[in-house]
């Protein structure tokens, strides 16, 4: 029982950290129409801002360490989204293939720079001393960063929630995803909640990135980490309903909570180590047959 | 001053030559009726006039040029748009609705639920789940909200039964003694009720231009909206 609690515990975690990483993704796409392959650039913009900004500060930071590189991680993935949305994709909009090829071009480019700049090794995130421990319920052993994760997770999906329900903004970006040309016509500047929604995306991934990195990764940042994480952002998205952010919280559970079982109970006998992303893959197709909007998505 | 001028307008869609250059004057006060078979371009027209398709050609909007201005920008030279099919946004509430359309700092809600009260009633509803009446009423209570002094409202009557078409008559009636109003309609019985000037669109062009009274030309109307032009 204590293994299935565990088990439950980082799925869910997982699962968090998925959600952060797909939900700006699938609102970009819900409402832009830009499949933004600059996402998990992002994300790993993020994280290397978060570990280079911590390796200056002195260790008696301590606690704080954890707050300040939360903060430059989400404050970093904003940046790098505004500067993306104005530079490159605000000239291209309504040229889809030309959003794709730039923000494929920008993503290789600038992994390139990291990895020319800081190497192929991954870089050592210095981290707070209590998010490498754990608590024990019981017989259950408890991994601070986890319970960390998952409260991150939880905070963003109803900051999210309050934003698209009870803020102008939001409704500006609901009313988009489904007719943007109408939201136009009743004398809506749609663009800045383009540049908007961009910036929410981009700060969402820079924490994704960060998390990702102390949960899952061994505190360790490197500079193909966001790529690696946007190929599940993106089966999130699709199985949760381009647009949808209730669908890529219940997707990201779902996928999350999947892989770690599957590779928990069939991993080791199988002797595939990686056998929980033919789990996620599965779950991808048996959603597209049944229902190829996704969980939560509107058909088009 | 006129409300509205448009001078040689062209539209080309997916390679087809929608408007052919289209001259269309609309005169401040009443309802100006674009009538036309289906496919000639009388949607095509609004939307071009809002800015929504690709066009060249030049408009005047209340006296302000409107050549090359974004949407947005149209609408706040002082233009209401009713599309056709409504194009209510389903997944948001009638409030959310209303709220989105807001574009002035005392939006006009009396006059919107005094017109259609049932909106105030449904207020917390998802548009979606609206009749097609109601969702009329949402679309046309939109752009009310702003007291807009043109409005563009197509096919209105789409898909609604003749009781509802009745009330959206002494509606629009209503709003047509405090806003200009360009209406595409294919029911003429509404446009014989509402319409003070008529323009007749064949081809993409403008091929009549006049008094609602020439709808009494039988010829005029079997040439070019293929119907008989008796009452």
């Amino acid at each position: 029982m204590s293994v299935f609690l565990s088990l439950l515990l980082a799925g869910l975690a997982l699962g968090a950290v998925y959600f952060l990483a797909a939900s700006g993704l699938s609102l970009i796409y819900g409402l832009m129409d830009v499949l933004n392959f600059a996402h998990g650039l992002f994300m790993t913009l993020g994280a290397y801002a978060a570990w280079d900004l911590a390796s200056h500060l002195p260790a008696s930071w301590g606690g704080w360490l954890f707050v300040v590189e939360l903060a430059t991680a989400t404050g970093a993935g904003a940046l790098v989204a505004l500067l993306t949305e104005i530079a490159l994709i605000r000239p291209l909009y309504g040229r889809p293939i030309s959003q794709i090829l730039v923000t494929i071009g920008l993503d290789l480019a600038v992994v390139g720079l990291l990895l020319g700049g800081f190497g192929s090794n991954p870089q050592s995130l210095p981290t707070s001393l209590w998010l490498l421990e754990a608590s024990r319920l019981g017989s259950v052993v408890v991994p601070h960063a986890d319970v960390v994760a998952l409260i991150v997770g939880l905070a963003v999906l109803l900051g999210l929630e309050w934003f698209l329900r009870r803020t102008r903004y939001g409704i500006i970006v609901r009313a988009g995803v489904e007719n943007r040309d109408m939201v136009r016509a009743l004398g809506v500047d749609v663009s800045r909640a383009f540049t908007l929604v961009f910036v929410i995306g981009g700060a969402m991934a820079g924490l994704a990135g960060l998390l990702y990195a102390m949960v899952f990764a061994g505190d360790l940042v490197s500079p193909t980490q966001g790529d690696s994480l946007l190929i599940f952002a993106f089966i999130v998205v699709v199985i949760g309903g381009l647009g949808s952010i209730r669908g890529s919280a219940v997707a990201a559970i779902l996928v999350g909570l999947a892989q770690d079982f599957t590779n928990y109970y069939f991993g080791s006998h199988s002797g595939f180590a990686e056998i929980g992303n033919l789990s996620v893959v599965l779950i991808l197709i048996l959603v597209l047959e049944w229902r190829p909007q996704g969980l939560f998505g509107r058909v088009r | 001053m006129n409300a509205l001028e448009a001078t040689d307008l062209h539209v080309s869609l997916s390679g087809s030559h929608i408007l052919q250059g289209v001259d269309l004057l609309v005169e401040s006060g009443g309802v100006t009726a674009l009538l036309g078979r289906n496919g000639v371009g009388k949607t095509t027209t609004l939307r071009a006039l809002m800015g929504l398709v690709p066009r060249t050609g030049h408009v005047e909007i209340l006296g302000h040029d409107a050549d090359g201005l974004a949407t947005h920008r149209v609408v706040h030279l002082g233009v209401g748009y009713v599309p056709e099919d409504r194009d209510v946004f389903a997944g948001l509430t009638v409030a959310e609705n209303l709220r989105l359309a807001e574009q002035r700092r005392e939006p006009d809600y009396d006059q919107v639920f005094a017109l259609f009260p049932e909106l105030k009633d449904r207020r917390r509803q998802r548009a979606g789940t609206l009749s097609g009446g109601q969702q009329q009423m949402l679309s046309i209570g939109r752009v009310l909200l702003n007291r807009w002094p043109l409005l563009l409202v197509d096919e209105p009557s789409k898909g609604l039964a003749p009781k509802i078409v009745s009330e959206l008559a002494d509606t629009l009636g209503r709003v047509a003694s405090v806003s200009t109003i360009l209406l595409v309609e294919q029911n003429l019985a509404l446009v014989r009720r509402l319409a003070t000037h008529v323009v007749v669109l064949d081809h993409g062009i403008v091929v009549h231009q006049g008094p609602a009274s020439d709808l009494d030309d039988a010829a005029l109307t079997r040439r070019h909206l293929g119907v008989a032009g008796a009452r």
